[in-house]
């Protein structure tokens, strides 16, 4: 009779656990399916006089970060100081892809918040976008030697992400 | 009244002959965006949202459409970027397997649950047959009630 009296109880603290785990999930960062496969390819022009293309295989052989940017976009603002912080330190080539965007905005951009990227690439009509599974800007993705997609940041990176999230996996990459 | 029915006919012959003219393409597309789940605005289908990545996602439906690519493929396509999320009926395997099966076992929890319950009841009045002290009672009970 007493252990019946406790299934309310037990009924209780099992939805408020879940309840609780939910809670602390952010319902619109969706796990991209991307992570651990082979990055998908593209051949852009490069955001800069020359007008040169830059290539998925360019960049074979090095662990870089992809930063989804866009001169329209209000968190990539919040997030530029870090990276360009973070691009002084010379960890690893930034390169940025510069999405649904005007040449001369971004440009204009770059020239008031500063450069980070070692290079921009332009995807005017979003489709690498698309083909990157981008939802929201600023994402940035980790790549791997082998072009493999190692890490998305859905969102700004902040000091915290960078330390926490970027710069272990940057390092145990780089030292593979 | 009659004026009202004529109407009512003329404004429901108008809707079909929209519905009839818009190309089979068109259909394809709406229905197939309608599936897709849209990742800015997470309760809208692809269909409904105005936000841009929709209107690309729309945009890039289409010219698959156009170039001949199955209604598989086109959901293949968005679940290789976007994973299961897009899609408004997850496939079912071994990850999603508690969502298809979840409801299932708890009806059948409950089912059992309400099984045991009429048992265990029917086994207490079972067990409990009246002695005979309290026959003898309810038979004095019936006999006075004859008398009165």
């Amino acid at each position: 009779m007493k252990a019946k009296a406790l299934i309310p109880l037990l009924i209780f603290i099992g939805l408020t656990v879940f309840l609780a785990i939910g809670l602390t999930l952010n319902p619109r960062e969706i796990p991209s399916p991307l992570i651990d496969k082979p990055a998908p390819a593209f051949n852009l022009r490069q955001l800069n006089a020359s007008g040169q293309a830059l290539k998925l295989a360019d960049m074979q052989g090095k662990v870089w970060l992809l930063n989804v940017w866009a001169s329209w976009c209000v968190a990539c603002r919040d997030e530029h100081p870090v990276l360009v912080e973070f691009s002084k330190r010379g960890v690893l080539p930034i390169i940025g892809l510069n999405y649904k965007d005007r040449d001369a905005d971004a440009l204009d951009w770059l020239q008031k918040f500063g450069n980070p990227y070692t290079t921009s690439i332009v995807d005017a009509d979003g489709r690498v976008g698309i083909d990157y599974g981008v939802y929201g800007v600023p994402e940035t993705f980790l790549i791997d030697g082998k072009g493999r997609i190692r890490y998305k940041q859905i969102g700004p990176i902040t000091p915290e992400v960078l330390e926490r999230e970027l710069l272990p996996r940057i390092k145990e990459l780089q030292g593979a | 009244m009659h004026k009202l029915i004529v109407m009512l006919c003329l404004m429901l012959a108008t809707n079909c002959y929209a519905v009839q003219t818009g190309s089979d393409l068109d259909a394809r597309v709406a229905h197939l965006t309608e599936q897709l789940r849209c990742l800015v605005c997470q309760n809208q289908s692809i269909a409904e949202s105005q936000a841009d990545l929709a209107m690309d996602l729309k945009r890039e439906v289409r010219e698959m459409l156009e170039a001949g690519k199955s209604d598989a493929e086109v959901r293949d396509f968005m679940v290789e970027r976007y994973g299961d999320f897009v899609l408004y009926d997850p496939p079912m395997k071994t990850s999603t397997l508690l969502l298809w099966l979840g409801p299932l076992v708890l009806f059948l929890a409950a089912i059992g649950a309400f099984i045991w319950r009429l048992r265990q009841r029917s086994r207490e009045q079972d067990a409990a047959p009246p002695d005979e002290a309290e026959l003898a009672k309810a038979r004095a009970l019936l006999t006075n009630k004859d008398e009165q």
